[in-house]
């Protein structure tokens, strides 16, 4: 990762979109054919991922929101993103 | 009551499921004659086909049901006037719509509809990477520059794209150009899907079936493009079965994650279930979905692990694989109840290994003559 990353925009591509589970509980992301449960956190992630907010002010808002260590989130947020882009249902602007 | 309580237990024994995918097949008219269409050898007819105000009602119920996915597939769902409806329900309803199409009959005009209608995703089929195969094995000798147009019009609209090739002697060593193929429309994603035998297929399998080295081959291409094309293109690659020691968990096990519902409403724990004899189908005149799921007999049939031989029952694999696919283990087998015969524990396994390798030995030469194009009446 270099230091250029967090003033990267995530962005859920077009045709991917998260929305609630309520036969089976939780909150999943929807792609083509392909389901993704999301955990508490990933879907905090995602409610601040609006394609306008760059990595490090989603980054920001989740440290203040759980009042946690902003180098430890900025790892996770990191890995999370890459995860879903290497899927291709993220995108970066 | 006998049947209400070995409906109860199937359902506990399988988790007491909830559908993720539905698979509508809006009718079985298309304008292709794949050789090995997954549609029954008796094709259902258009007057029989459920209206849009029966699919509307479905489409909300499933939602209820829980399921996230629907797959408007056929047939070709663009033969029915009424698919930018039947799209815009699935939107209402809240669900992810996919539509399964051969993408040679819809304009751009009727394209920007489905979008209007709030269209999720579109899987476009090529039946070969080159003009000549797809006009080979589809029997339209337009189809390839048709597909080809209607990818760029996806593409135009923004529309995610998955490409869906299904895989076989014909096209097997196309597999590096179907993923160039890929790439160059802009596709997200690729299934490369090698043949399953029921149905048209099996009816064709001696055609079909490309040889164990072939097959080798092509799973090692689809290895090597994966790396190469790592976060560019998702590669989902559906492994040919015949030449495996464990059988796959055909549908995650049965009536554990999906259903699927014929052009007149039928209601199916897969694509090939009517391939089975003696099963008894709810259709969605006559019942809601949710009693379809939890109670028809067809579903309660092979769920969960009490109806296993004992092979299969008393074997740590039953929830990993649920004893494989029905529709095959009766293709092969003659017995729908069977260990699924691609098992290595199953006394068939070597009879199936072997007729991997002889069909697929005796028949080299790929005729046209060779299949039996898929059409009503068979
Ligand atoms: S497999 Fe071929 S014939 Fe069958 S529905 Fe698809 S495009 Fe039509
Ligand atoms: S015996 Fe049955 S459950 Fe065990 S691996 Fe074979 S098919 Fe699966």
């Amino acid at each position: 990762m270099s230091d250029q990353t967090p003033s990267r925009v995530p962005a859920l591509s077009r045709g991917v979109r998260m929305r609630e589970d309520k036969a089976r509980g939780g909150w999943v992301l929807l792609a083509p054919e392909r389901v993704f449960k999301l955990d508490d956190i990933g879907r905090a992630v995602l409610e601040y991922t609006d394609g306008v907010r760059s990595e490090a002010e989603i980054i920001d808002l989740l440290a203040a929101r759980y009042s946690a260590d902003r180098a430890q989130i900025a790892s996770d947020v990191a890995q999370f993103f890459d995860g879903l882009s290497q899927r291709r249902v993220l995108e970066f602007h | 009551m006998a049947m209400q309580t070995d409906a109860q237990r199937a359902f506990a024994e399988a988790g007491n499921p909830v559908p993720i995918g539905m698979l509508c097949e809006l009718t079985h008219r298309c304008p292709l004659q794949c050789p090995y269409c997954s549609n029954p050898i008796e094709l259902e007819r258009k007057n029989e086909e459920l209206d849009t105000s029966v699919w509307t009602r479905v489409l909300h119920e499933a939602a209820e049901l829980g399921v996230l996915q629907v797959h408007l597939s056929g047939g070709e769902p663009a033969a029915r006037r009424d698919l930018e409806q039947i799209v815009a329900a699935c939107y209402d309803a809240g669900l992810y719509s996919n539509l399964i199409t051969a993408g040679v009959n819809i304009s751009r005009e009727r394209l920007a509809a489905l979008v209007d209608a709030g269209l999720d995703h579109v899987q476009l089929s090529f039946q070969g990477a080159t003009e000549a195969t797809t006009a080979l094995v589809s029997h339209m000798p337009s189809a390839h520059s048709r597909k080809l147009a209607f990818a760029h019009e996806v593409a135009q609209f923004g529309l995610p794209l998955t490409l869906n090739a299904v895989i076989h002697r014909a096209n097997i060593e196309q597999i590096d150009d179907f993923i160039e193929l890929a790439i160059t429309l802009g596709a997200r994603r690729i299934e490369i899907a090698h043949a399953q035998y029921y149905g048209w297929a099996l009816a064709n399998r001696a055609a079909l079936m490309p040889s164990r080295e072939q097959t080798m081959r092509a799973v090692d291409k689809v290895e090597r493009a994966r790396e190469k094309y790592h976060g560019r293109l998702v590669i989902d690659s559906v492994v040919p079965d015949y030449h495996a020691r464990y059988p796959k968990a055909c549908m995650q096990g049965w009536g554990r994650q999906t259903l699927n519902v014929t052009p007149a409403g039928k209601v199916l724990p897969c694509h090939a279930a009517e391939t089975i004899p003696g099963l008894e189908f709810w259709n969605v005149a006559e019942h809601s979905l949710v009693d379809i799921w939890k109670k028809s007999p067809a579903f309660t049939a092979y769920r969960g692990t009490s109806w296993m031989p004992e092979r299969c029952h008393g074997c740590d694999r039953r929830e990993i694989d649920w004893g494989g696919c029905r529709c095959q283990a009766l293709a092969l087998t003659g017995d729908a109840a069977e260990t699924d015969p691609v098992c290595v524990h199953s006394p068939w396994h070597d009879e199936v290994k072997q007729i991997a390798e002889e069909e697929s030995v005796h028949l080299i030469d790929m005729e046209q003559q060779a299949f039996r194009y898929r059409r009503p009446g068979g």
